[in-house]
């Protein structure tokens, strides 16, 4: 199954991917391979069988209602590239 | 004069008995594993970065995927390169509060995605049977460590097979455990509905002793849950009673080297000599749909976990003019071909018009795999196959081709999907390279996967020191 051009910059765009030119190539190629094996999904019939999230019998697993401590500011905002009056800081939304 | 440790062949349970009798201090025992490091690893390449963190047990290494306060954890990835965690993963706080010293932190494929360890950001780790040969992966710095004597014991992660695939590769036993079974807290999410976190050792009893260690509810995950019995350590060597089943699809796989057939076909005899009951079953759709049907799940899940490294609050930033190139360029700069390949495979997977073909269909077929294990386990206690279908690979031989490489988890995959726990041994050689035994068991039977997987290697008598330090 091939994957055009358009598709994959479309999904780039979702992704919130900046790719090069060499990368959206080999990306066109090798998606259509990879989307060519898993689509042996679309063999079988399976319109009554219900879809799977999490592969536990688990149910409504209740925790008591506590308040605890969050991080201190200082650790959330340690790894941060760029910090500032204790708030993230990014560049200007519009260019 | 410090005692002489012999790294390579001392099991966790045999260091733990040397600190208990006083014979060795937890100082000289992480002295002599850091020493280990410090003449193997340059060759090997299992540890990204090393620590000596204290505690008064036997030493552990940690896949980096695993949060590690104060320690620098960057999941294989240069996007996190530079990034210390501020928490402790909650396993990372239960082998500590064990008194397990962190002796440094395992290389990963970036993200634990991968088969091999090429694609860590930092390097591929190397085979301790052969460094010209993958140790397998994601886990394969951790199962490295572990048969190069670098660590007693190590934690991996496991998705599809990275836990188990490595173990198999290393000669050395991996378990993955019940999904739900160990807390995911702090560790870096790939797949959220597979992951799990699970144990590397050289013996089944060590395996279990560091799973009773990690195992059980953390109100931090709420996917845990108690575990119904506690972990036993598994002893003596029969398998009166126990009923093994051989699925014929997992075993019978194209691309099964014949030297690993034969290694399996052995250890199956050898489990009706310890008195097993041996007979065929069927799974009929785990092999051919496994595998399509992991990598849309695993990809569509792993695109929206990945979603979170943008630049923003942590981790590599690139330059850029506005808000959305920033990111953009973020994440193009700091992901691999791997991560981008899966990124890119899942928001397609996930996107309108495309939804109900590709992850809705494969979380039905999700569905009857799950069926289709439960009427094998029915019938049988525990399931067999070879875990990987070949002994380590070169270096390189599967790094261009995604779709080869991703035939290495062919028959991990399926329990995978299931959620039930799997556990990889050591079973023999095939052209001087370890092959492993796959034992799949009922969800939360993890106890009788190392009463089977114990047995056999008592019967066994594998030797997991590589031949050429022997």
């Amino acid at each position: 199954m091939a994957i055009s051009r358009e598709e994959v910059l479309r999904v780039a765009k979702l992704a919130q991917l900046a790719l090069t030119e060499d990368e959206i190539e080999q990306l066109t190629d090798e998606l259509g391979k990879i989307l060519d094996a898993v689509s042996v999904v679309a063999e079988l019939e399976l319109a009554d069988v219900p879809p799977t999230s999490h592969p536990l019998d688990l149910v409504n697993v209740w925790d008591e209602d506590v308040p605890r401590a969050s991080l201190p500011l200082e650790d959330v905002l340690a790894n941060a590239p760029q910090a500032e009056n204790g708030l993230f800081r990014v560049p200007t939304w519009r260019q | 004069m410090a005692p002489v440790v012999d790294t390579l062949r001392l099991t966790a349970e045999g260091a733990k008995d040397l600190l208990e009798r006083g014979e060795v201090t937890a100082t000289e025992l992480r002295a002599a594993y850091l020493d280990a490091i410090a003449e193997r690893d340059g060759e090997l390449h299992c540890f990204l970065r090393t620590t000596d963190s204290g505690g008064d047990g036997v030493p552990i290494a940690l896949k980096d995927v695993i949060s590690t306060k104060g320690v620098e954890t960057t999941a294989g990835s240069r996007i996190l390169a530079g990034y210390v965690p501020v928490f402790d993963a909650t396993v990372a706080a239960r082998v500590k509060a064990a008194g397990l010293g962190l002796l440094g932190k395992t290389n990963t494929d970036e993200f634990a995605m991968g088969s091999s360890t090429e694609n860590s950001a930092y390097g591929p780790s190397r085979n301790p049977w052969d460094p010209s040969r993958v140790p397998g992966g994601s886990g394969g710095g951790s199962a490295a460590a572990v048969t190069a004597g670098l660590a007693p014991w190590a934690l991996g992660s496991d998705t599809g097979g990275s836990i188990k695939q490595p173990s198999a590769l290393c000669g050395n036993v991996g378990l993955r455990p019940t999904y739900g079974s160990v807390s995911r807290y702090g560790v870096v999410a790939f797949a959220s509905s597979l992951d799990q976190v699970g144990p590397v050792a050289k013996t089944v009893r060590d395996v279990a002793l560091l799973y009773s260690i990690i195992a059980g509810r953390d109100p931090l995950d709420s996917t845990t849950a108690e575990l119904p019995e506690a972990v036993r350590l598994p002893e003596g060597d029969s398998l009166a009673g126990i009923r093994v089943g051989v699925p014929t699809e997992l075993n019978e796989a194209e691309g099964i080297e014949p030297g690993v057939k034969a290694a399996v076909a052995r250890t199956i005899e050898l489990a009706e000599e310890l008195g097993a009951e041996v007979g065929e079953c069927s799974l009929p759709r785990s092999v051919r749909y496994g595998m399509p049907c992991y990598y849309l799940i695993a990809p569509a899940e792993a695109s929206s976990n990945l979603a979170r490294y943008d630049g923003v609050r942590y981790g590599r930033r690139a330059d850029g003019a506005s808000y959305q190139e920033m990111v953009d360029q973020t994440r193009d700069e700091g992901l691999g071909p791997e991560p981008k390949r899966r990124i890119m495979l899942g928001t397609y997977a996930l996107s309108s018009g495309y939804y109900d073909a590709y992850y809705g269909q494969a979380q039905k077929v999700r569905t009857l795999i799950i069926e289709e294990h439960r009427e094998a386990l029915e019938q049988f206690d525990v399931l067999v196959s070879p875990t990987s279908p070949t002994v380590a690979f070169e270096i390189g031989e599967r790094a261009a081709d995604p779709l080869a490489m991703y035939a290495s988890d062919l028959l991990t995959i399926p329990s995978c999907l299931a959620g039930l726990p799997g556990l990889s041994i050591p079973c023999g050689l095939s052209e001087g390279l370890p092959v492993g035994l796959q034992l799949i068991g009922p969800q939360f039977g993890e106890n009788l996967l190392f009463r089977v997987g114990h047995a056999l290697e008592q019967a066994l008598e594998y030797e997991t020191v590589p031949e050429r330090w022997r």
